[in-house]
C-alpha cells in the first residue's frame, strides 16, 4: 500500500534540470545582446575613425595654407627691400650717393615707397662708410672687419640676423653691394625695423594657446615669441631640418600636450618661420562632440542589456513554469492511470474472492445454524466455536475485498455526505500494520458532533492517506500522531495532522508544495504533496504547514462543508 | 405458512442452495434457480414477495432480469446481491432507486433476512 503514496512514476517526465534554463536564460541574454549592441558598436567605431580623419583635415589644411602664405608675404617684404636698394645702387650714380643730402633724398624716398627702413649707409671696399642717414652717429665708420662685410663682399646680397638697435627695437640689415669695374665695389646697407615682420605674423591673428615666431639657422629667436622664449635668446625647439616648403608635424608633443608644429624656411633670409598650436584647442569645438556617440553607445547598451535579461528572464521563467505544468499534468495522468489500473485489478480482484468467500460463510452459516437447532451433541460447544471462527475470519477477508471495493471505487468523482472521523479511521486502517510494527500511537481528537461534509471520498481518502503516510515516515518508532478535526467560521472543517517527527526547516516548507520537491532523497517523486495540494484546491479547500525542526510536523487540511 | 416467500437468481448454486436452506430453517420459503430466464418463468407460475438477484448472471444480465422483473411483476421486491460493489467492470453503477437494497457478498444471513422484511415491510 505504500507504493500508493509515493506515486512512483520514474525518470519519465519531461522535467529539465535548473541548470538548463540558466543555460537558456544565459545563451538568450547574450545572443540577443550582442546582436543588438554589435552593429551599434561597429558604427561608433567607424564613425570614430572618420571623425577623426575629418577632424584633422580640417585641421592641419588651414594651418599649411596660413604658413604657406605668410610665409611667401615675408619673403616677399624681404625681397622687396633688397631689389629696392639693389636698384638704387646699382643705377644711381655713385657720386649720387656719396653725400649725406643726397642719400638722405634716397632714404627719404625708400622709407616713402617701402616703409620699415630707419637708416641707410654707403660703404666703400675698404669698409668705410662714406655716407650716412639715420639715428645714430655711424658717419665714418669702418666696417671691414665684420663677418657681415666680408659675406657681402662675396655674396652681393647680405641679410644679417636680428639685433636690438635703436631705442632698443629689433632690427635686421639688408646690405647689397655695386662691383666697379676699376675702384673695387661698393656697399649700400640698410637697417630696417622688424616690426614690418612682426605685423605679418600678427596679422594671422592666431588663438591665444598659440605661438607664431622666427627662428635664425642657430636656434636663436628672432620675434617675441608667447611660450618659447624671448627675443635674441635661445629657443626650446630645436631647428628643423630645411624644406622648400611649409612642413607640419602634427604629433608634436609640448608639455605632455598634442601640438602642431609648423614651419616654413624663409628664402633668401636667415629666418625661419615658426607656429605651434594646441591641438586640443584646435579640436575643442570638434572635441566637445567626439564623445557624444560614446555615451549614446554605453548608454544604448546598457538598455539593450536591461531589456534582453528582461526578456530572457521573463522567456525562462516561462518555459519552465510550462514546464513544470507539463510534467505535471503529464505525472498526474500517470498517476491517474495508475490508480484507474489499480482500480480495476482490485475490483476483479475483491469480486472474484467474494464469490468463494460467500460459499464458505453460507455453509459454515449453515454449519452453525444445523449446530444450533439440533440438541445438544458432544462436542457441540466446540463446533460452535470452529464456525464462529470460521466466520470470523470470513469477516476479516471480507473487510479487506470490501476495502479494496472502495479504493476503486474513488475512481469516480462524485460527491457524498461523508463522515469525516469515518473516513479518517478507514485511511488509518491501510495503516493498520505499519502502525503495530513500529508502535506509533495514533489520538484521535474528534468532537461528538464531527461534521459531515459534502465532497469527493476518494479524492479524500488520497490526501488524507498521502498526509498520514508522510507522518509515518516522520516519526520515530514509538512516536506518535494526532488527529483531530475541528468547525471552522465560513462553514469549514479543518482537520489537523500532527506528529512529533523530524519537522520541516524554514526552507524547504516554503517549497513543500512544489512539483519534484522532496526530502525523501531517492525514495520520493516529489509529487505526493503537490498532487494533495492541487486535489484539496479542487475540492475548493486549502493546506496549510506548520513546522518546528526536531519538534514536529502539523498539516491543517481546510475543506469546505458543502460542494463549492 | 411462511412469513415471506423469495426465489433466489444465482449462478452460484453451491450458494445459492445453502442459502435456501438456512432460509428454510428460519421460517422464510426459499427457491433458486439458476439463470434470469428461468427465475421469470418461475415468478409466472408461483406467487413471491421478494427476488434475490444476482448482478452478474450468464446470459440475460441481473441488470436485465430485475428491469423484466419490476415490469412483469411490480409488486415483486428485488434485492440485488453482487460481489463488487456497486461498481461493475464496465463502470456502471447500479440504479439502486429500482432495486430494494443493494447487498454485498458476503452476505450476512440476519442482515439479509432484515432487508427482506424491510422490503416486503413497504409494500
Amino acid at each position: 500500500m505504500k507504493n500508493i503514496n509515493h506515486t512512483a512514476v520514474n525518470g519519465q517526465a519531461p522535467v529539465r534540470g535548473e541548470q538548463s534554463y540558466r543555460r537558456l536564460w544565459l545563451y538568450t541574454s547574450l545572443l540577443m545582446s550582442l546582436v543588438a549592441i554589435m552593429p551599434l558598436i561597429i558604427l561608433t567605431i567607424v564613425h570614430y575613425h572618420q571623425y577623426q580623419k575629418a577632424a584633422r583635415t580640417e585641421l592641419i589644411y588651414p594651418i599649411s595654407r596660413l604658413l604657406s602664405n605668410t610665409k611667401r608675404s615675408l619673403e616677399t617684404v624681404i625681397d622687396e627691400r633688397k631689389s629696392a636698394l639693389s636698384l638704387i645702387v646699382n643705377e644711381k650714380l655713385i657720386d649720387d650717393l656719396k653725400t649725406e643730402a643726397k642719400l638722405n633724398r634716397t632714404f627719404s624716398n625708400l622709407k616713402e615707397a617701402f616703409g620699415g627702413f630707419i637708416d641707410l649707409g654707403l660703404i666703400d671696399i675698404q669698409g668705410n662708410q662714406l655716407a650716412y642717414v639715420g639715428p645714430y652717429d655711424l658717419q665714418g665708420k669702418n666696417y671691414k672687419d665684420q663677418p657681415w662685410f666680408h659675406e657681402v663682399s662675396i655674396r652681393s646680397v647680405y641679410v644679417s640676423n636680428v639685433f636690438m638697435g635703436h631705442r632698443n627695437f629689433p632690427h635686421f640689415v639688408i646690405a647689397v653691394k655695386r662691383d666697379d669695374l676699376d675702384k673695387g665695389f661698393y656697399v649700400l646697407r640698410a637697417t630696417i625695423d622688424m616690426k614690418l615682420l612682426d605685423n605679418e605674423m600678427q596679422a594671422l591673428d592666431l588663438g591665444p594657446s598659440s605661438d607664431i615666431f622666427l627662428l635664425n639657422r642657430d636656434g636663436m629667436l628672432q620675434s617675441q615669441s608667447r611660450f618659447h622664449g624671448k627675443i635674441l635668446g635661445p629657443c626650446s625647439i630645436p631647428v628643423p631640418h630645411y624644406s622648400s616648403q611649409a612642413e607640419l608635424m602634427t604629433d608634436y608633443f609640448e608639455n605632455q600636450k598634442n601640438h602642431i608644429l609648423g614651419y616654413a624656411y624663409i628664402e633668401r633670409s636667415p629666418f625661419i618661420l615658426i607656429t605651434v598650436q594646441n591641438q586640443r584647442e584646435l579640436l575643442k569645438t570638434w572635441i566637445a562632440v567626439k564623445n557624444d556617440p560614446i555615451w549614446f553607445l554605453i548608454g544604448s547598451s546598457i538598455m539593450i542589456i536591461l531589456v534582453t535579461f528582461g526578456i530572457a528572464t521573463y522567456l525562462t521563467n516561462r518555459v519552465r513554469e510550462s514546464d513544470t505544468h507539463r510534467a505535471k499534468i503529464f505525472h498526474n495522468m500517470e498517476y491517474t492511470n495508475k490508480m484507474a489500473s489499480i482500480g480495476r485489478l482490485s475490483a476483479s480482484v475483491a469480486h472474484e474472492i467474494n464469490n468463494p468467500l460467500a460459499i464458505i460463510n453460507e455453509k459454515a452459516g449453515l454449519m452453525k445454524d444445523m449446530a444450533s437447532f439440533t440438541d445438544d451433541f458432544s462436542q457441540k460447544e466446540k463446533v460452535l466455536n470452529l464456525v464462529d471462527s470460521i466466520l470470523n475470519s470470513v469477516d476479516r477477508c471480507s473487510t479487506v475485498t470490501h476495502r479494496l471495493l472502495g479504493f476503486a471505487k474513488r475512481m469516480d468523482i462524485q460527491n457524498e455526505l461523508i463522515d469525516l472521523g469515518l473516513l479518517l479511521r478507514e485511511v488509518l486502517g491501510f495503516l493498520g500494520k505499519e502502525m503495530e510494527h513500529r508502535n506509533i500511537s495514533v489520538h484521535f481528537d474528534l468532537p461528538d458532533d464531527i461534521p459531515t461534509i459534502e465532497s469527493d471520498r476518494g479524492q479524500l481518502q488520497q490526501v488524507f492517506l498521502n498526509i498520514i503516510n508522510n507522518a509515518f515516515a516522520a516519526v520515530d518508532d514509538n512516536g506518535w500522531i494526532r488527529i483531530a478535526v475541528e468547525d471552522r467560521n465560513n462553514n469549514m472543517v479543518a482537520v489537523t495532522i500532527c506528529d512529533n517527527g523530524t519537522g520541516i526547516s524554514k526552507e524547504d516548507v516554503k517549497r513543500l508544495f512544489e512539483p519534484f520537491f522532496s526530502t525523501k532523497g531517492q525514495f520520493g517523486t516529489g509529487l505526493g504533496l503537490s498532487i494533495t495540494n492541487d486535489i484539496i484546491q479542487k475540492l475548493g479547500g486549502r493546506i496549510e504547514v506548520e513546522s518546528e525542526l526536531g519538534e514536529g510536523t502539523c498539516f491543517i487540511i481546510i475543506l469546505p462543508r458543502t460542494k463549492v | 405458512m411462511a412469513e415471506i416467500r423469495v426465489l433466489l437468481i444465482d449462478d452460484e448454486e453451491e450458494l445459492v442452495s445453502t442459502l435456501v436452506e438456512r432460509l428454510g430453517i428460519r421460517n422464510i420459503e426459499a427457491e433458486y434457480v439458476m439463470t434470469g430466464a428461468e427465475g421469470i418463468e418461475l415468478l409466472g407460475k408461483k406467487e413471491f414477495d421478494a427476488v434475490l438477484l444476482d448482478y452478474k448472471l450468464p446470459g440475460m444480465s441481473g441488470l436485465e432480469v430485475m428491469k423484466q422483473i419490476n415490469e412483469l411483476y411490480p409488486r415483486v421486491k428485488v434485492l440485488l446481491i453482487t460481489g463488487a460493489g456497486s461498481v461493475d467492470e464496465g463502470g456502471d453503477e447500479v440504479p439502486e432507486e429500482k432495486a430494494s437494497d443493494v447487498l454485498l457478498k458476503p452476505i450476512d444471513i440476519e442482515v439479509l433476512i432484515a432487508k427482506l422484511r424491510e422490503a416486503v415491510g413497504d409494500r
